[in-house]
């Protein structure tokens, strides 16, 4: 084959369609950038995951409990060498008395020098060492600036209170996402006493964190082991590298299939216009194969153009990547435990080149084997279509494409099935836009309204006619549309729980971290400012030591136990009562609300007994404080979580654990804010330990979250959005090509522009209404799936934003449809004629 | 002899109903000779043309064109025998849009990997009137212009047989001379059979032989 010939042919016959194919090929460049910013930033955060590896963890060792170490793990931790330091951290209120306001926050009491490594950003700088020395505080600088407090003002945590000695701005491996959640005030640890917060029963963390360059000596290691054998957490530098290089991928992989949904769409666009450019030069490659050209030759010289042209643009995509991953890390920044300063990948770039290359080729494979298919005759017969049978090399392009969709989407997600069910997911939303858009045109037809006026049957007959681009457009533009829906869907569904939890009379004020000696007094005082007590709910902290046989021990020597370790290394949180309360519901077995016949009945929720394979009168031996006590498991509930109730994994029935040590969780409704406020003044005052939470602060948390994740989301659907945009710019110009010819006629048969105008609103009209409502239909279908089967939760979907989006699809593409339009009423019908458009 | 049919047949299915276009048609046509099919609308002389320049297959009988029976090749090979013994004139001209008047006539050569192709499409060019157009694109030469650029493509491979499809069936008379003479001169220099298609009495007039067809049955030859 004389590859310098179809070279020379291939372009030859693109320099006078150059535009055109940059035209088509520009539908995938938004996709391939915005996959090559997500690799890149990837690569840019595994990069600043090694850098600042140590700083994640602020030390080279990290030993964690979520409860007070016992003595005996203390003499063991004491005897690993090097510099050490001790935290203790656990949510508490503070209190603020220049503005008199209060809230939940995490505290972490401080001894020693850590951070080894990173530092504790504040300002001024000094006061991250100084408050150690000062005994005073270091306050979250959002903190300070809700209560419009500064440095020098003074707070309050417990019976004690302390100055502020600076402004909390930045802490090894804190993501700005969780200092919303819980803001965090440091203290020395050695003042942690007199606050009076350390009270049995208060849920307090200890860390220890180790100053050991190098690797951990053999003796270390033997400690470690034994810690981890009793339950106790620790972190390496490495461990931590892993676990956050791991949680950003999930991220990452997220938004790369969005990304990759934006190239998918650029697909599409590319296979249409490839399409309608292919059947345009079918007498182009009529005459060539009757000048002796072969089919191969005719196809590659095709493909060579395609390969061209997809190159270009994939270079132009990965270009564009790279500009946009210097603004990625403002969406992701808050997300991140470290500081991303973007490089350039390299391996990002390669990738994105590859991809776009592949896909475009594979897109255009479809219509460019047709090309084996076209019949010289069409040289002297014009129109002449060979007999067609469905070419079996389209179904194994098809396959080919549904391979690599698959394939890459399990690049991305970690599983198979999950790959499966986006591509299955993909395959549907295409079926059923494909569906509406055929429905479309065949309902037109076999309906078609003979009576209406001219402008109106041309602008329907539009639509179905031989060359549309109905399909096309109803799919790419319909598919951005569901995108952006979902999205919003999904945001208000999340925040539509939290406000459907705080109405009505359901509690909207949590009090936990009540000691048995305070319950009463709590309950007179809640009483006593004229609000009601919905609920006291008993807390008993409990380990379990085994089901049925199995231990710990015995996980540890059969990994192969379907049971998982932290079922025997987590602390329980149990309740007991002797009804059922109305957000959870028996689906297995005899709910027991009492001790029968010297038996503990317990309940357990359905999806920990599933996972953990607890069935029905299995039994379940519990440390209660030193005291182990059996169970047998009587039901399983299913437990509705998102209802603001206290709910439990577990729940033994009256009377066994009434003599436990135990605290206590009050649920009050507190009317309006200023009753919030004034009720958490004077419980602070006089309950320091005694910790709330308020709805509409985690409503309020929950928006400023959603918001962030909200706008990361935002920002990646954009390309989507972008991608539809110039698919559909790109269908309209290609459809200037089909539609030149008639528009021309009409104005020589004397149409005016005012008709051509109408004619062709009425079609892009109703193709982007038809595509903006599917669009908004699948993204219905997929929020209702979500809500249902994710969220547990009613849908019903806000109105407005929905009709906001509906206006902007249709008014984007009217205009866009007018505006090549104009291209043509404003040149004279003999220009258009005689030119060579 | 360098064409030959037999029992040429070819039938089309449509509507369900077999249409036979050509009926057990016997021709054979001598080498250097020219020849025109005649015959009105419909009778099945460009069918005819198609199949003895090998641009379809036969529904059943032979074509034998120098000595090659084509219904035994494939579309590709049939490809082959089209690049290295035959040329085409069309009634639409049939000039490829995005190629210049020279590489178009440079295409049948550079197919065949001839050497020296730029040089004989411009002498080729010339031939025709047209050296000065050679790097004009086919939309900025007039009806007779792209049909002299199409008879030097024609002649660009030295085919042993030219297939005409109303060659001036799209031009004015004084055109439609002018390319007859060009036709006939060319052909005669190169030694070419000519075989072509067409409803003008006059220039059928000016070939060795008229063949007729009607209702896809040769009538008078």
């Amino acid at each position: 084959m004389n590859l310098s010939w179809l070279l020379q042919m291939a372009w030859r016959d693109s320099r006078k369609n150059l535009s055109r194919l940059l035209l088509f090929i520009s539908s995938i460049i938004i996709g391939i950038a915005a996959l090559v910013s997500i690799f890149s930033l990837g690569d840019s955060l595994s990069a600043e995951v090694d850098d600042q590896a140590a700083a994640l963890i602020g030390a080279d060792l990290e030993i964690s409990n979520n409860k007070p170490i016992p003595d005996g793990i203390r003499k063991m931790i004491d005897s690993i060498p090097g510099q050490r330091s001790e935290q203790r951290s656990f949510t508490s209120m503070v209190y603020f008395p220049g503005s008199g306001g209060t809230r939940l926050i995490q505290v972490r009491a401080l001894q020693g020098d850590y951070p080894y490594y990173g530092k504790l950003e504040t300002v001024p700088a000094s006061a991250s060492s100084d408050f150690r020395k000062n005994r005073t505080a270091l306050v979250d600088r959002a903190l300070l600036l809700q209560f419009s407090a500064k440095v020098g003002d003074s707070i309050r945590l417990g019976n004690r209170g302390f100055i502020i000695e600076g402004e909390l701005t930045g802490v090894p491996g804190q993501t700005g996402l969780a200092a919303s959640v819980a803001p965090i005030v440091f203290i020395p640890l050695e003042t942690l006493p007199e606050t009076g917060l350390e009270q049995k029963g208060s849920r307090i963390s200890s860390s220890f964190f180790f100053r050991t360059p190098g690797k951990p000596g053999p003796e270390t290691e033997r400690i470690l082991e034994r810690l981890k054998e009793a339950g106790i957490n620790y972190d390496t530098v490495e461990s931590r590298k892993e676990d956050t290089a791991r949680s950003f991928r999930d991220l990452s992989r997220f938004l790369s299939l969005i990304g990759f949904i934006a190239l998918l769409l650029g697909c599409i666009g590319v296979a249409s216009s490839i399409h309608i450019y292919i059947r345009e030069k079918i007498n182009s490659i009529a005459l060539l194969r009757c000048l002796g050209t072969t089919s191969r030759q005719a196809f590659l010289i095709y493909l060579i153009q395609i390969l061209v042209i997809g190159t270009i643009g994939s270079i132009l995509g990965v270009v564009l990547g790279t500009l946009v991953q210097q603004l990625l890390p403002l969406a992701v920044q808050d997300l991140l435990p470290v500081k991303i300063h973007p490089v350039i990948s390299w391996r990002a770039m390669l990738q994105g080149l590859i991809l776009g290359i592949i896909i475009s080729i594979l897109f255009a494979l479809a219509p460019l084997v047709s090309i084996r298919r076209i019949s010289p005759l069409q040289t002297i017969r014009m129109g002449y279509q060979p007999r067609s049978s469905a070419d079996p090399l389209n179904f194994l392009i098809y396959a080919l494409i549904l391979l690599f969709i698959l394939v890459f989407t399990r690049m991305q997600l970690r599983s198979w099935m999950q790959a499966a069910l986006f591509t299955g997911g993909v395959i549907l939303a295409f079926g059923f836009l494909t569906l509406v858009a055929r429905g479309m045109m065949w309902a037109i037809r076999r309906f078609f309204p003979s009576g209406w006026s001219y402008m109106w049957r041309q602008g329907l007959s539009n639509l179905y006619r031989p060359n549309n681009q109905t399909l096309l457009l109803i799919l790419s533009i319909g598919l951005g549309t569901a995108l952006i829906c979902t999205l919003l869907f999904i945001e208000s569904i999340l925040l539509q729980q939290v406000t459907l939890s705080s109405s009505g009379n359901q509690p909207n004020m949590i009090l936990f971290d009540i000691q048995t000696a305070q319950k009463d007094s709590v309950k007179q005082m809640t009483l006593a400012q004229g609000l009601p007590v919905n609920d006291i709910v008993p807390i008993v902290n409990m380990r379990l030591e085994r089901i049925n046989d199995i231990t710990m021990e015995r996980i540890r020597k059969d990994p192969g136990i379907a049971v998982q370790p932290w079922v025997f290394t987590r602390e329980y949180r149990v309740t007991f009562r002797d009804s059922l309360i109305n957000s959870e519901k028996i689906t297995a077995g005899l709910w027991r609300g009492r001790v029968e016949n010297g038996t503990i009945y317990v309940s357990i929720e359905d999806g920990y007994a599933t996972r953990n394979r607890i069935s029905i009168g299995d039994t379940m031996t519990f440390n209660v404080q030193g005291t182990l006590m059996q169970t047998v498991v009587g039901s399983l509930r299913k437990v509705y979580w998102n209802r603001v109730q206290t709910n439990f994994l577990v729940v033994f029935p009256a009377g066994v654990l009434e003599k436990a040590p135990q605290f206590h969780v009050l649920l009050t409704r507190v009317p309006d804010v200023n009753t919030s406020a004034r009720f958490q003044q004077a419980l602070v005052r006089a309950y320091p330990n005694v910790s709330v939470v308020d709805l509409k602060l985690i409503l309020s948390v929950l928006d400023d979250v959603l918001g962030k994740i909200g706008f990361v989301i935002r920002f990646m659907a954009a390309f989507c959005i972008i991608t539809g945009i110039i698919v559909l710019i790109a269908s309209v110009m290609i459809s200037k090509y089909q539609r030149i010819q008639e528009s021309v006629l009409l104005r020589t048969l004397g149409a005016g522009r005012k008709q051509i105008y109408v004619i062709n609103a009425i079609e892009y009209f109703l193709i982007g209404s038809m595509a903006a409502v599917t669009g908004i239909l699948l993204a219905y279908m997929s929020a209702w799936a979500l809500s249902r089967y994710v969220f547990e939760t009613p849908f019903t979907p806000a109105f407005m934003p929905v009709l906001i989006v509906f206006l902007a699809i249709c008014a984007i593409t009217v205009i866009i449809g007018l505006m090549h339009i104009r291209s043509i009423v404003n040149r004279s019908p003999l220009e258009i004629l005689r030119g060579d458009n | 002899m360098i064409l030959q049919t037999e029992h040429l047949t070819k039938t089309y299915e449509s509507a369900g109903r077999k249409l036979t276009v050509l009926d057990d048609v016997n021709m054979a046509v001598e080498e250097g000779s020219t020849v025109a099919i005649v015959g009105p609308s419909g009778s099945g002389k460009t069918t005819l043309l198609g199949l003895c320049a090998g641009l379809d297959s036969a529904s059943s009988g032979s074509v034998i064109l120098n000595g090659i029976r084509l219904e035994t090749l494939s579309e590709d090979k049939r490809a082959e025998v089209r690049n290295q013994y035959v040329g085409f004139i069309f009634q639409n001209f049939q000039l490829l849009p995005t190629l210049t008047a020279l590489e178009n006539v440079m295409v049948p050569m550079e197919l065949r990997k001839q050497s020296n192709v730029r040089a004989r499409a411009v002498e080729l060019l010339d031939k025709v009137g047209l050296r000065d157009r050679a790097h004009h694109y086919p939309v900025q030469l007039s009806g007779g212009e792209q049909q002299r650029v199409s008879l030097a493509r024609a002649f660009a491979n030295t085919p042993r047989v030219l297939f005409a499809d109303e060659p001036t069936g799209n031009l004015d008379a004084e055109t439609s001379e002018r390319i007859e003479n060009l036709i006939f001169s060319l052909n005669r220099e190169a030694g070419t059979t000519l075989i072509l298609v067409t409803h003008n009495h006059e220039l059928a007039a000016r070939t060795n032989r008229i063949i007729r067809i009607r209702g896809g049955k040769l009538v008078n030859d």
